[in-house]
């Protein structure tokens, strides 16, 4: 692994948020009142004081932040992760275990943060005060990554070496339960910052995001100005009261609720659940007959009519009924030159002229003049949005009246009638082995609670 | 863009007073027609019961962090990309991989992506890191979030940044619209997911707890848009009641940063893809 030297400013913005709110937790953690109790813990014949269990760690999150254990044991196996707890038995295994294992707080001055990023100098150091220490019996990829350090920095190598010996000195001077406390936290602090091959590297970042906010805009009369501009049209804006909007929220989540298979499960059965497929099979693009649900879904608004292959079709046969079918024809025909290529914008916009707009056209459709003169002049210069006015108005005009004539129709009540409301499939491999169908309490469960409610009421 | 240079009278100072002014004038005009909050309208709304939403299927393939997939209209396949510069479209329901190929790295594709699109889009100052297209009668529009905190909603005939949204603390990952196209949500680095509402004019609703650390890269609705599912850089997914505010669930399961999550088209069931190779099924 090569030795890392991020870039400046790259990473620091986008480490910090999450940092911060680790040590914010730690923080109050430590808090001498409502934090963690703390004890002595024996480490062989040496006793390190203010150690804590994993147990310990796991029991005060689930109390401060009234969460289940799965989720304190996420959480503490994150702050072990990232260094800010670190354990005294297999300091190489930065979990966090849910038993009598000893932990410790890190010193803030290892924290990744504090000392961001980590340097190759005081990388060197510590290598070379290992070295020092055990004899040159350090692990093998530390024994490479120091003799690459050698090289690269080899013109600072006296200072690294004296550097080490100095540390080396000083710590002697300590006691024996403070030498052994300063070697774990500098370990723990190495491991997370120059993880070994193959081991997992929590500072990963991924893809850099070269932000300089500074650098991309210069905060000239022009920046200003366009901002003045977007201010004055924004304050211009038609907004709509709170009351107003947030109930639309409301009453859309409650229209749609049953058509949401994770709220409440989908007939006759998930096939991510239960491994069929019949729920498929029956809602297909086109099927003889379709669901209830699917039909009825046609009638929420005119864009889920559209929408749906199927209801397309059946608006396509009632308006033809109505003799007024090119509108949908135009509609779908604009629809085609909007999301296709490029290349056959031109060819297909000559075609919906000629079939919709010429004067005498087979399938003229009622455009208001203006929107007329508008688009013939358009036509002139074809391009991707030159039918979008016309293409508005035929929408509207069929949203307005066709649509609820439609749904008004003996056509949609007779597929509604006949759609399929599919029998919830409750079948089993054993008897004793009920798999789970839905996330939530199935639609079957639902409709008789509801009829049990009513019965009652 | 040429500089028009300083009109008479002007000097950068006054311009940037001025144009400090407006923007406080905007938020006090949001304000004004702000008479409720989210979650109480949600009161009379039934609490949402526990959800159990597993995981499904597990597909493995990837050599590398897989950063990108979507379903395909089909319902069950999907497609995926990765680091290890494969694209691999799966049956997800039988787990069979029926394409791979390799290709561009993730990193090109989505570059080059994000970079034509919003080629004459003026108005982010930092990086786009996702955009949406709305779903709705018109299908002009788009929003798109990026690195300098910001949540734009364009028009793509004009070019014009129609509305803009600066709440989040930090970068926004990911931008998704509610399914009828009056809102969305976005997920940032601040660890917080929010909720825009695009008629009021302003943010509704900001999903966030004390424990949750880690940033969000990803969000989708489900169907009914009554839930919101986000990933973290924590390894989770956090499911919100869009409504109300609360979390409803989280799901355990990843073993690394969750970098996309995304409903299935006839909802029936939830895709993640993570740096840990993997993507997985839950319903």
């Amino acid at each position: 692994m090569t030795i890392n030297t991020l870039a400046k400013g790259g990473w620091h913005r986008d480490q910090m948020a999450c940092f911060r709110k680790m040590e914010k937790v730690i923080v109050a953690m430590q808090d001498p009142d409502m934090g963690m109790k703390m004890r002595n813990q024996r480490l062989l014949i040496t006793v390190i004081p203010h150690a804590m269990t994993g147990r310990d760690v796991i029991n005060w999150l689930m109390q401060k932040y009234n969460m289940c254990e799965e989720e304190a044991l996420h959480l503490g196996g994150m702050l072990v992760r990232y260094g800010y707890i670190y354990p005294l038995k297999e300091p190489r295994s930065l979990v966090l275990r849910a038993d009598e294992s000893p932990y410790r707080f890190q010193t803030p001055y290892f924290w990744t943060s504090t000392r961001w990023p980590a340097t190759e100098l005081d990388y060197a150091i510590y290598l070379a005060k290992k070295n020092i220490r055990k004899q040159g019996e350090l692990m093998e990829y530390e024994k490479e990554r120091y003799s690459v350090l050698h090289k690269r920095i080899n013109h600072t190598w006296d200072f690294v070496v004296m550097q080490a010996r100095e540390q080396l000195r000083a710590s002697k001077q300590r006691r024996k339960a403070d030498r052994i406390v300063l070697e774990c936290q500098e370990q723990a602090y190495w491991l997370i910052n120059r993880p070994p091959p193959g081991a997992y590297n929590i500072l990963d970042m991924g893809l850099e995001r070269p932000n300089n906010f500074s650098t991309r805009v210069t905060l000239n009369s022009d920046y200003y100005k366009r901002e003045i501009e977007f201010c004055r049209r924004a304050l211009g804006r038609n907004r709509v009261k709170s009351s107003i909007c947030l109930e639309g929220f409301v009453k859309y989540s409650e229209q749609y609720l049953s058509h949401d298979p994770i709220m409440q499960g989908c007939l006759p059965s998930n096939p991510w659940i239960s491994d069929d497929t019949a729920h498929w099979t029956m809602n297909t693009e086109v099927v003889p007959i379709p669901s209830r649900l699917r039909v009825e879904r046609w009638s929420f608004s005119f864009m889920e009519l559209l929408n749906d292959a199927m209801g397309r079709r059946e608006f396509m046969t009632y308006l033809e009924k109505e003799f007024s079918a090119e509108n949908l024809c135009f509609w779908q025909a604009c629809e085609d030159i909007r999301h296709g290529e490029n290349s056959r914008i031109v060819e297909k916009v000559e075609e919906v002229y000629k079939n919709f707009l010429a004067p005498g056209a087979a399938r003229w459709v009622n455009i208001d003049s203006k929107t007329m003169d508008k688009t013939l002049k358009g036509i002139q210069h074809p391009h991707r949005f030159v039918m979008d006015d016309a293409q508005m108005h035929i929408y509207f005009l069929m949203k307005k009246d066709s649509f609820p004539r439609y749904l008004k129709s003996d056509l949609y009540k007779n597929m509604l009638a006949k759609a399929i409301v599919p029998q919830e499939v409750k079948k089993s491999v054993f008897p004793f082995m009920r798999r789970q169908r839905h996330s939530s309490p199935s639609p079957a469960q639902a409709v008789a609670q509801a009829s049990e409610e009513e019965g009652r009421a | 863009m040429a500089c028009q240079g300083l009109q008479k009278g002007e000097t950068l100072a006054s311009l940037k007073t001025e144009s400090d002014g407006l923007k406080k004038k905007l938020e006090v005009e949001r304000g004004k027609l702000n008479d409720v909050e989210l979650h109480q309208v949600a009161e009379k709304t039934e609490v949402l019961g526990a959800l159990s939403i597993k995981t499904r299927r597990v597909l493995k393939g990837h050599g590398a962090k897989v950063l990108c997939m979507d379903w395909c209209k089909d319902k069950r396949r999907l497609v995926s990309s990765s680091q290890d510069g494969k694209v691999i479209v799966w049956d997800a329901f039988t787990l069979n991989k029926m394409l791979t190929s390799s290709g561009d790295g993730t990193c090109a594709l989505w570059d080059v992506e994000s970079g034509q699109l919003l080629q004459s889009f003026h108005g982010h100052t930092a990086d786009v890191l996702s955009l949406d297209l709305a779903p709705s009668e018109t299908g002009n529009t788009f929003v798109s979030g990026g690195c300098d905190r910001k949540a734009n909603v364009w028009d793509m005939r004009s070019g014009q940044n129609i509305q803009s949204f600066e709440s989040h603390e930090s970068d926004i990952n990911c931008v998704k619209y509610y399914p009828s196209g009056d809102a969305f949500a976005s997920a940032s680095d601040d660890a917080t997911c929010r909720f825009y509402d695009l008629r009021a004019d302003r943010e509704v609703a900001v999903y966030q707890k004390d424990s949750i650390v880690f940033g969000a890269s990803t969000v989708d609705f489900s169907l009914s848009g009554r839930l919101l599912f986000a990933g973290y850089n924590d390894y989770t997914i956090n499911a919100w009641d869009v409504l109300k505010g609360n979390r409803v669930s989280i799901l355990f399961g990843h073993e690394n940063r969750v970098s996309r999550v995304k409903l299935s088209p006839d909802g029936t069931a939830i895709c993640s893809a993570s740096w840990d190779n993997t993507l997985r099924i839950w319903a």
